[in-house]
C-alpha cells in the first residue's frame, strides 16, 4: 500500500474537522486509534478493580481456617470468575489498549489500518465481560469450575453456563480481530524505510502476539463450543460414557492456554525492551537475538502444552517430550533478561517511575521463571501440580511480570497521551507499595504449596494458617495501591507540568518527535526513516 | 501430610539449610509468623523410594536455580549501583551486541538444562515403573469421598471427611478450626496398607475429574472417567500419612481428604481377615 498517498488524499479531505466529534458519540462511533486506545485502557483498568475484588474476597477468605464469609461454591465462581475477567478482560484488552496507542505512532502510520472493525473488536467487550459477569446472578451461580472449563466438571454449570461460553467466544472474537488489525497495521502501514528490522520492539513483540492469538483462540472457541454441543445437542466428545474423552478437552485447552500465557507476557516484554534503554541512555542490547527470541518464545509455545497437564496418565514418551521441550524455553527467555541486564551495562541510569517498574519485571518475572523451570521437571511437577506452588508461580509471571509491565507502560507514555507529567513522587510511591506487596502475597504461597496446600480450596488445614494470613494481607495492601494509580492517572489528565515532546532525556523512537498530547491524528505526511 | 507424623524420622539436616535459606527473603519482606515451623517452607522428604527422588531433584533444581539467581540479580544490583546517573556514569552507546555474549549465554543455559534433563528423566522412568507389585489396589473418586477396593480381595470401603471437621467447616459453625484435630485432614475410615510392599494402585472416577494425592508419597494422579491410571508406593514406616484432593471437583472439592494407615504385614493381614469375615457373613445370608 502506498501510504503517503493514501494519506494525503485523506488529509485534504478532512481539512475542515481536525478534532474528534463531542460527547459521547465520540466515544461510541470512534475510528481513531488513540480513541480507541483509551476505551482499550480504561476498559482494562475497569476490570483490573473488578477481577481485584473478586480476588479479595478469595483472599478474605483464606485470611483464617473456616469458613467465615462465603459459601464453598461461591469461593468457586471467585476463583473461576477473576482468573477470566483478569485474563481475558484485563491485561490483553489494557495491551491492546497499548497497541492502539503505540504502534501507528511507533511505525509512522496515520492510524490503524482497520479502524472500523478497531471500534467494534473494542466494543464488543463491555458486553462480552457484562454477560460473563452478570452469570453471578443467575440461578445456580456464575461458572465454578475453574477457568480452564474442564468437563466434566463445568457441565454442572447452572443456567450460567450457554452466557460463559457465550462470552468467551465473544471475547475470543475481539482478541481475533484486534490481533488482524495489528498484522494488517504493522505489515502494511510501516513509513517508508522503516523495515521489519528497524521497527520498535514493542511493535515486533505484537507482531508475533498477533499471530499466537490467531493460532491460539480458535482453537479455544473450538474447544468451548464442543462442550455446548455436549451440553445440549447430545454429543458426547468430552464423555466418557458416550464413547468420549473428558482429556481430549485439557488438550484443546491447553493448546490454547500456553500460547496463551505468551500472549499475555511478549507485550510486556516489548514495553520493558522500550523502558530499559530510555532510562540507560543507551540502545537495546542485542536488539537482533531478542527479535529471535521472541520468535522463539512463540514457536516454543505450541510445542509444550501438555506441561500442564502431567498427572493426566500420559504415556512416558509424552511427558519425556513435554517436559524437554519446556526446558527449552529458558534458554531464549534467558538470552532477553541478559540482553536487557546488558542495555543497563554500563549506562547511564535514572529511576523515573517506568523504570523502576521495568526493573521489578526485570527481577520478579525471572523468579516467576525459576519456579517456572522447577515445574518443567516432571517427577517435581507431581508434588508440585495444582498446588499453591503453581498459584505462586503464574502470579509472578502474570502480576510483577505482565501487569507490571502495563503500568511501566502506562507512566512511560502518559506524558505523551495527556501532555501533562504525572506525579514523580506518588509514582514512586505507588512503584514500592505494589514491589512489596506483590512479595507479600505470593512469595508466602511458594512455601504453603511446597508444604502440600492443594489450590481452589475454600479452607484449609490449620498448619497453613500462619502463610495464609501474610498471603492475604499482602493482596489488600496490593489492591489498595492500584488506587493511587487511578489517582494519579486522573491527577495527570486533568493537569501538570507540561511535557515536552520527548518527554525523557533523548529517548528513542518516532512518537516522540510529535508533540505532547499527541495530536488527533499523527503522521498524515508519512516521515522519512533513514 | 506437611506434618511430620509421629513415626516419620526427623528431616535432614539439609532440609534445614534450605529451609532457612528460603526463608530469609520471606523474613525480610514479610515478617515471620510468630510460629514459625520450618517444615511448613519446604517439601517433604516424605517415606517412598519415589518421594525421595522426588525430593531430591527438587533440591537440586532449587540449588540450580538459586546459584542462577544469585549470580543474576548479583549482576543486576552491582548494574543499578555502578551505573547510575547520579554518580556521574556515562552511557557506552558502542555497546549495543555482541554475538559472543550471546553464544555464551545460549550455550552455558544449553549445558545445565541437559545435565537437568539427564537427572529427571530416568528418575521419571523408575517412577513410572510399576512391575512387581504385590498388591493392586483401586480407587475410585466421587463427589466428594473416595472409594477404595483391595482387588481379589472383596474389600472395599469408602473414606468421607471426619464427622469433627465436617461439622467445623460449616459457614459459621461456631468451632474453632484449631480444636479440631487434624482439621480437614481426617477421615471416618482410611485406607490401610501393609508396610514394605510394593502396592500399585489403579485410579479412575465417578462423576468428575478428581487427583488423588499424598505429599510424603509424592504420588499425585489424576482420576478421571472413562481411564484407568496406575501408580505405584511402597511405605517401609507404619504410620499415618494425610493428603487431599488436588483437582477441583465441585463445592466440596476441599473436603475431601486422603488419609492412608501403614500398618505392619502381620497387622494388615488381621485387618483384611476381619474386613472379609462380615462381607462372607453377608453373603452366606
Amino acid at each position: 500500500m502506498s501510504t503517503a498517498t493514501t494519506h494525503g488524499h485523506a488529509h485534504d479531505h478532512h481539512d475542515d474537522h481536525h478534532g474528534p466529534a463531542k460527547g459521547l458519540m465520540r466515544w461510541v462511533t470512534t475510528t481513531n486509534h488513540k480513541d480507541i486506545g483509551t476505551l482499550y485502557l480504561v476498559f482494562a483498568l475497569v476490570m483490573l478493580f473488578v477481577g481485584g475484588a473478586m480476588a479479595l474476597i478469595i483472599r478474605l477468605e483464606l485470611f483464617q481456617p473456616g469458613l467465615q464469609f462465603v459459601n464453598p461454591d461461591f469461593f468457586n465462581q471467585m476463583t473461576t470468575m477473576h482468573a477470566l475477567i483478569m485474563v481475558f478482560g484485563m491485561i490483553m484488552p489494557a495491551f491492546v489498549g497499548f497497541a492502539n496507542w503505540m504502534i501507528p505512532m511507533m511505525i509512522g502510520a496515520p492510524d490503524m489500518a482497520l479502524p472500523r472493525l478497531n471500534n467494534w473488536s473494542f466494543w464488543i467487550l463491555p458486553f462480552a465481560s457484562g454477560i460473563l459477569v452478570s452469570t453471578l446472578f443467575m440461578d445456580g451461580g456464575g461458572p465454578a469450575g475453574g477457568w480452564t472449563l474442564y468437563p466434566p466438571l463445568v457441565l454442572q454449570t447452572g443456567n450460567a453456563f450457554p452466557f460463559a461460553i457465550f462470552a468467551v467466544h465473544l471475547l475470543g472474537m475481539s482478541s481475533i480481530m484486534g490481533a488482524i488489525n495489528i498484522i494488517v497495521t504493522i505489515m502494511n502501514m510501516r513509513a517508508p524505510g522503516m523495515t521489519l528490522l528497524k521497527m520498535p520492539l514493542f511493535v515486533w513483540t505484537w507482531l508475533i502476539t498477533a499471530y499466537l492469538l490467531i493460532g491460539a483462540m480458535p482453537v479455544l472457541a473450538g474447544g468451548v463450543t464442543m462442550l455446548l454441543t455436549d451440553q445440549f445437542f447430545g454429543t458426547s466428545f468430552f464423555s466418557a460414557a458416550g464413547g468420549g474423552d473428558p482429556v481430549l478437552f485439557q488438550h484443546i485447552f491447553w493448546f490454547f492456554g500456553h500460547p496463551e500465557v505468551y500472549i499475555i507476557i511478549l507485550p510486556a516484554f516489548g514495553i520493558v525492551s522500550q523502558i530499559i534503554p530510555t532510562f540507560s541512555r543507551k540502545p537495546l542490547f542485542g536488539y537482533d537475538s531478542m527479535v529471535y527470541a521472541t520468535a522463539s518464545i512463540g514457536f516454543l509455545s505450541y510445542i509444550v502444552w501438555a506441561h500442564h497437564m502431567f498427572t493426566v496418565g500420559m504415556p512416558l514418551a509424552g511427558m519425556m517430550f513435554f517436559m524437554l521441550s519446556t526446558m527449552l524455553i529458558a534458554i531464549p527467555t534467558g538470552v532477553k533478561v541478559f540482553n536487557w541486564l546488558s542495555t543497563m551495562w554500563r549506562g547511564s541510569l535514572t529511576f523515573e517511575t517506568p523504570m523502576l517498574f521495568a526493573i521489578g519485571f526485570l527481577f520478579l518475572f525471572t523468579i516467576g521463571g525459576f519456579s517456572g523451570l522447577m515445574l518443567a521437571i516432571t517427577p517435581a511437577d507431581f508434588q508440585y501440580h495444582d498446588t499453591y506452588f503453581v498459584v505462586a508461580h503464574f502470579h509472578y509471571v502474570l502480576v510483577p511480570g505482565a501487569l507490571f509491565g502495563a503500568l511501566g507502560g502506562a507512566y512511560y507514555w502518559l506524558p505523551k497521551w495527556t501532555g501533562h507529567m504525572y506525579d514523580e513522587t506518588l509514582g514512586k510511591v505507588h512503584f514500592w507499595m505494589s514491589a512489596i506487596f506483590v512479595n507479600v502475597t505470593f512469595f508466602p504461597q511458594h512455601f504453603l504449596g511446597l508444604a502440600g496446600m492443594p489450590r481452589r480450596i475454600p479452607d484449609y488445614a490449620t498448619q497453613f494458617a500462619d502463610w495464609n494470613m501474610v498471603s492475604s494481607i499482602g493482596a489488600f495492601g496490593f489492591g489498595f495501591a492500584q488506587l493511587l494509580f487511578v489517582y494519579v492517572v486522573i491527577k495527570c489528565v486533568r493537569g501538570g507540568k507540561p511535557a515536552t515532546a520527548e518527554v525523557w532525556d533523548n529517548p528513542e523512537g518516532l512518537e516522540w518527535t510529535v508533540p505532547s498530547p499527541a495530536p488527533y491524528h499523527t503522521f498524515d505526511e508519512a516521515p522519512v526513516i533513514k | 501430610m506437611p506434618h511430620p507424623n509421629p513415626t516419620t524420622p526427623s528431616p535432614a539436616p539439609r532440609r534445614a539449610t534450605l529451609a532457612s535459606a528460603l526463608a530469609l527473603p520471606a523474613l525480610l519482606l514479610a515478617g515471620l509468623p510468630a510460629r514459625a515451623d520450618w517444615s511448613l517452607l519446604n517439601m517433604p522428604v516424605g517415606v517412598t523410594p519415589v518421594s525421595r527422588e522426588v525430593y531430591d531433584l527438587h533440591m537440586l533444581i532449587l540449588w540450580i536455580c538459586t546459584i542462577i539467581a544469585v549470580a543474576t540479580f548479583g549482576a543486576m544490583a552491582y548494574a543499578l549501583v555502578a551505573f547510575r546517573k547520579s554518580k556521574g556514569a556515562v552511557a557506552d552507546t558502542n555497546m549495543t551486541h555482541s554475538t559472543a555474549a550471546e553464544i555464551i549465554w545460549t550455550v552455558i543455559p544449553v549445558v545445565i538444562l541437559v545435565f537437568m534433563a539427564f537427572q529427571a528423566a530416568p528418575a521419571l522412568i523408575r517412577i513410572e515403573d510399576t512391575r512387581n507389585s504385590e498388591m493392586t489396589i483401586k480407587i475410585t473418586g466421587y463427589q466428594w469421598k473416595w472409594e477404595y477396593e483391595y482387588l481379589n480381595e472383596g474389600v472395599s470401603l469408602f473414606s468421607s471427611l471426619a464427622a469433627d471437621s465436617n461439622a467445623a467447616r460449616r459457614k459459621n459453625a461456631g468451632i474453632d478450626p484449631r480444636s479440631v484435630e487434624n482439621y480437614l485432614l481426617e477421615v471416618d475410615e482410611p485406607l490401610v496398607v501393609p508396610a514394605g510392599v510394593k502396592i500399585r494402585y489403579l485410579i479412575t472416577a465417578n462423576d468428575v475429574l478428581h487427583a488423588w494425592w499424598v505429599p510424603d508419597f509424592a504420588v499425585k494422579r489424576d482420576a478421571i472417567p472413562g481411564y484407568v491410571n496406575e501408580g505405584w508406593f511402597q511405605v517401609d514406616e507404619p504410620g499415618i500419612y494425610r493428603g487431599q484432593c488436588a483437582e477441583l471437583c465441585g463445592k466440596d472439592h476441599g473436603f475431601m481428604p486422603v488419609v492412608v494407615k501403614v500398618v505392619p504385614k502381620a497387622e494388615f493381614d488381621a485387618w483384611l481377615a476381619a474386613r472379609k469375615a462380615p462381607a462372607a457373613v453377608a453373603a452366606a445370608n
